[in-house]
This record gives structure tokens, C-alpha cells and sequence, in this order.
């Protein structure tokens, strides 16, 4: 799975790059998962943590602060990509420390 | 499906494939399929998929579709349960092995290395965190870092998908769709 590493970084440019309806920063933030202010931050929150939780109330509220679909959309993708790869990173960061390896990234 | 762009959003070409694949399957249209085609220039993690799933690895795409089934069983997603649950079971030819692995890891009739690693994928997943102790535990049941760095792959694309088909409330399909595609999956993969 060489190519793993290669996906994984070309996902993360294409969904914080230029091509969103959403702003960059508000990507980002989605991404980190920090950095925002309600209603954004509870569907943020919920879809990387929680995401069985997400109610359509969720949806309707950031939608009543100003949000389109598309850009919804993009803001619960980055909050998905952003806690995947977060826990992807930590695990390989573990499997380094118990194998001795350094830089363990495939 | 929650947004109506992931419904009805798609391009005409995209609608008129759908069309086929009614056609064609008899089946409805999942709604994996429908976030799949949406806006892929912006999303488009089928590759990333693909390569977890189907790429070089020493774990069979058996294993690899019951990892996934694992690892969106504890992000609590139905939809995606349904979907590897029976695509894992179609490659085994066994039922009642995926059943039993998602049902209690630690009776299921699976190997030692594969039940060690759906362990570790399940914590990673409900907790967000593992640490070193965990892969020690993978490596001391007989899974190589090879083997791990590629359930790994597995959790992070299914990470994202089993987050998705939750954010968006995907419909879990009758078991004849899910059938359908299963078979699609295991004949063509996630491209």
C-alpha cells in the first residue's frame, strides 16, 4: 500500500485547497476541529466525535447561520478527514514506539 | 439522505449512469454511491479507499472488508455495517464468521492476528486514541507492522466513510441492494 500515503495527502489538499464554496479558514478549522463558534462548532464537534448524533436540527441551524449546502458539505467532509486522520496519525505514531521505529509514515 | 444536493445534486451524466445502475442492478441507488459521485474533484476518496481495500497487502480483502465492518461498527454506522458486513461475508462465504466477529471478538472463529488487530481498530475508533501497549499486543498475536500499517489504511478511509454516512443519515438499503453491491464491490472495488 505505497500508495496510501500519496492519497491520504492528495485528500487532505483537495478538500482544504481551492476548490470549496466554503472559506479556506472555515475548512481548516472544520479540519482541526478547533477554531469555531456555534452552530458550526456543534456539528463540527458531533461529526468527528459523534457523528451517529448528528440531527437534521444540526444541519438546519448552520444553514439558518448562512451556510449553502455545498458548503455544509464540505465543512462535515474536513470535520470527517480532519478526526481520521488525526487517530490514523496516532496510531502510527504508537506502532513506532512499539516497534522502535522513527517517522513511521508510510 | 440529509443535504438534497447528495440526492439530486449530481450532474446529468452522473444521473443518467445512475439510471444504468438501476437498470442494471434492479436496485436502488445507495447513498454511498450517490456522496461517491458528488463533487468527486473535491472529495473523491474513492481511491484512497481502493488502495486500502483492494491494493497489495497480506491481509485478504476478506479481512479487510471485515475491518471495515468493525471499524463502522464503532463509529455506530449502520449503513456501513450493512454494506462490509456483507461484502465480508460474501468473500468468506461465511455468515456466520462476520456475524460472530462483530458480535464478540474474542469467541469469533477468526485468527489470532486478525482478531488482535479488530481489537486494536475497534479502540482506535470508539476511543480515538491507542497506544504503544496496543500495538505491542497486535505485534505479540502474530501481526506483522506491515500488516498493521494496512489495517491502519483500512481505519482511516472507513474513519472518514462510517463519519459521512452518519453526518449525512444514509438510508440503510434492503439486504437485496446490499447484496447487489457487495458483489459490485468485490468485483470492481471502490474506483
Amino acid at each position: 500500500m505505497t500508495d496510501i500515503a500519496r492519497l491520504h495527502r492528495e485528500l487532505i489538499a483537495r478538500v482544504l485547497g481551492g476548490g470549496g464554496t466554503a472559506l479556506p479558514e472555515t475548512r481548516r478549522a472544520a479540519f482541526d476541529g478547533a477554531g469555531l463558534n456555534e452552530p458550526l462548532r456543534s456539528l463540527v464537534d458531533k461529526v468527528a466525535l459523534h457523528a451517529d448524533q448528528v440531527t437534521d436540527d444540526d444541519i438546519v441551524a448552520v444553514q439558518a447561520a448562512g451556510l449553502s449546502e455545498d458548503q455544509v458539505f464540505e465543512v462535515a467532509v474536513c470535520a470527517a478527514i480532519g478526526q481520521a486522520d488525526r487517530e490514523y496519525k496516532n496510531a502510527l505514531a504508537a506502532l513506532a514506539t512499539a516497534t522502535g521505529e522513527t517517522g513511521a509514515t508510510k | 439522505m440529509r443535504l438534497q444536493i447528495l440526492d439530486r445534486g449530481h450532474p446529468l451524466r452522473t444521473k443518467a449512469l445512475f439510471a444504468v445502475i438501476r437498470v442494471v442492478s434492479r436496485q436502488p441507488v445507495v447513498d454511498a454511491v450517490k456522496l461517491a459521485f458528488y463533487r468527486p474533484d473535491f472529495y473523491g476518496a474513492g481511491d484512497l479507499t481502493h488502495e486500502a481495500m483492494r491494493g497489495p497487502s497480506d491481509w485478504s480483502i476478506g479481512d479487510r472488508e471485515m475491518m471495515a465492518a468493525v471499524v463502522s461498527q464503532a463509529n455506530d454506522s449502520p449503513f456501513c455495517v450493512a454494506a462490509h458486513s456483507a461484502t465480508s461475508t460474501l468473500w468468506f462465504r461465511d455468515a456466520a464468521k462476520v456475524t460472530a466477529a462483530l458480535a464478540d471478538l474474542d469467541t469469533a472463529p477468526i485468527g489470532e492476528p486478525l482478531r488482535a488487530t479488530l481489537r486494536m481498530l475497534a479502540k482506535l475508533t470508539s476511543e480515538h486514541t491507542v497506544g504503544a501497549d496496543d500495538m505491542r499486543a497486535v505485534l505479540a498475536a502474530g501481526a506483522t507492522a506491515s500488516q498493521i500499517k494496512d489495517a491502519l489504511a483500512v481505519a482511516l478511509a472507513f474513519g472518514i466513510t462510517a463519519r459521512l454516512a452518519n453526518a449525512f443519515d444514509f438510508d440503510v438499503a434492503s439486504p437485496a441492494a446490499m447484496a447487489a453491491g457487495a458483489q459490485h464491490l468485490l468485483r470492481r472495488g471502490y474506483r
